[in-house]
């Protein structure tokens, strides 16, 4: 793959309820940050990828409402209704096609302005399971179950993540809810839908993100430090939850090979420094990781207890404090991005993982991890 | 632009999207329905090349790709793959009284599970591989819900 850098990254404050912002007035906040992150103006943006979803809007094309707030007047402008590492993935394309040498890409969402079970709800087929009231809670809380089952995973090894990534959350200024917690107080927390309990779920959040990418040439003139794409690739599973097999992750375990193969990872135990992955609910956390090969099958939540993934491990993940911490939807792909890069610049302040030179990032989309989006990102060229 | 905001509440506009749809069943979905309403069985397709059975149905197998060729009648019980028990719901998505459960089933004859309900249940009663079996409503219209829930299998599994 010819050489494309990150060279700006934005993001506004995840907030429960930003009721002083409409979702352009975060899109803009969170594109001009990135353009003065990148030392750029809206000038040097060649094309531009927008990450929004109608039925969280409330309305029809929601991309167009953005135009302004992105600055994609008299620009080639296309989207994404998906996570924003998906969103990302097509912004990297269009500069690897060599019609453009910059990519932004911008992800909205605001969690506050509908009702969330009704809108995931949704996503479900309408002959067959939409009816029948399942949401994203019921549907993960099925993949918990499976996945707990099968590998004797404990509600207890789950806890640990939330405490873990609410924790991280304290040194991360734009999370929304740093929480000091203990693994017996996420124990208490009341069960939503068996095993999940309220802190094992990510909280609705309002919040906005944005990333340029760049050809090499144009790296060379960005304000900061390019941290480079090692790696990418995205992979999916079957839509229905019936014909997949919930405690399995081989969507990400292809997508993991491949992204890996790319950016010549033959053991990302050893040649990974960190890791921010979608934590929407704790057991995920410890699917994904299996699934992006730092443990075997069933070891997720072990690798979790002994305390590897925690700052200060061998292996820190979501040091930004996670979705767990702040998850507006769509953006929060576009976070862990931001995360790694963060961390590989060295700019990642009270959380800065030492010596982090080679990151993961990743991200998801459709019930229970459909699919999944995986991404190397490296210091060095 | 910050001034005046003092001691200001700040507008929220309320509405509400209302756009009715009709999702067509299809040619497979309405015999399947059509045998729900009618007979109370459930039928499945089966792929014309690997032989899988599908339930629920449908007319391409995604596995090998090739066309479900043949109808298969299944069970009205089956396995239980995973399950939860539903604690909290949005109250215009819950279609029992909380709580109740989702369910993966297999039935028997099928090669993939399928989402439902699950009631009629004790508390800690569900486990994951248990046999259920289906309720079905007595005034059925041809759809999802033309069975109720599926309960704990009273009869010999």
């Amino acid at each position: 793959m010819e050489p494309v850098a990150i060279v700006g990254v934005g993001m506004t404050e995840m907030r429960r309820e930003r009721k002083a912002d409409g979702y352009p007035d975060l899109v803009y906040e969170a594109t001009r940050k990135a353009l003065d992150d990148a030392g750029m103006e809206i000038g040097d943006v060649d094309n531009v990828i927008t990450v929004s979803n109608d039925f969280f809007d409330g309305r029809t094309i929601s991309s167009m409402a953005i135009q302004d707030a992105c600055g994609s007047f008299d620009k080639n402008v296309s989207t994404v209704e998906g996570d924003g590492t998906f969103g990302a993935f097509y912004g990297l394309m269009r500069i690897l096609s060599g019609s453009f040498g910059t990519t932004l890409v911008c992800a909205h969402h605001k969690g506050s302005e509908s009702e969330m079970p009704l809108i995931t709800n949704a996503m479900f087929d309408p002959i067959y399971e939409r009816f029948l009231g399942v949401e994203a809670v019921t549907s993960s809380a099925l993949q918990a179950r499976a996945y707990m089952d099968k590998y004797g995973i404990t509600e207890e090894q789950c806890a640990m993540v939330s405490v873990k990534n609410h924790g991280n959350a304290f040194a991360n200024p734009v999370a929304q809810l740093p929480l000091k917690l203990t693994v017996d107080e996420v124990m208490a927390s009341p069960y939503i839908a068996d095993p999940i309990k309220l802190l094992d779920c990510c909280p609705i959040s309002d919040g906005a993100s944005a990333v340029i990418l760049a050809s090499a040439e144009r790296a060379e003139k960005a304000a900061k430090k390019p941290v480079w794409v090692k790696g990418v690739a995205h992979c999916s599973d079957a839509y229905h939850l019936g014909d997949r097999d919930l405690s399995d992750v081989r969507a990400l375990e292809e997508a993991a090979r491949k992204a890996y193969a790319m950016a010549g990872i033959d053991d990302p135990k050893k040649q990974v420094d960190l890791v921010e992955l979608y934590d929407a609910f704790t057991y995920m956390e410890l699917m994904w990781l299996e699934g992006l090969g730092f443990c075997g099958r069933g070891e997720g939540g072990r690798l979790t207890a002994s305390g590897e993934t925690a700052m200060g491990g061998r292996l820190p993940v979501n040091a930004s404090g996670g979705c767990l911490s702040g998850n507006p939807v769509l953006v929060a792909g576009l976070n862990r991005i931001i995360e790694c890069v963060l961390q590989i610049r060295g700019e990642a302040g009270e959380r800065q993982v030492e010596g982090a030179r080679t990151a993961v990032a990743h991200g998801i989309n459709g019930p229970c991890g459909q699919s999944h989006c995986v991404w190397v990102l490296g210091g060095e060229k | 632009m910050d001034d005046w905001r003092e001691n200001q509440e700040l507008l929220v506009m309320e509405g509400r999207i209302k756009v009715p749809y009709r999702w067509f069943a299809g040619e497979v979905g309405t015999r399947y329905f059509e045998s729900l309403r009618d007979e109370r069985k459930f039928l499945g397709t089966k792929c014309g090349k690997c032989g899988k059975v599908h339930h629920v149905p449908r007319r391409n197998c995604p596995d090998c790709f090739a066309e479900c060729s043949e109808w298969v009648e299944l069970g009205s019980s089956g396995t239980l793959e995973t399950y939860t028990v539903v604690r909290r719901q949005h109250p215009q998505l819950a279609p029992l009284p909380l709580p109740y459960g989702y369910g993966i089933i297999r039935l028997d004859g099928a090669d993939t599970g399928f989402l439902h309900l699950l009631h009629e249940f004790e508390e800690g009663g569900l486990a994951t591989g248990m046999r259920v079996e289906a309720v079905f409503a007595e005034e059925r219209e041809g759809k999802i819900l033309d069975v109720r829930y599926f309960r704990p299998a009273k009869g010999v599994s």
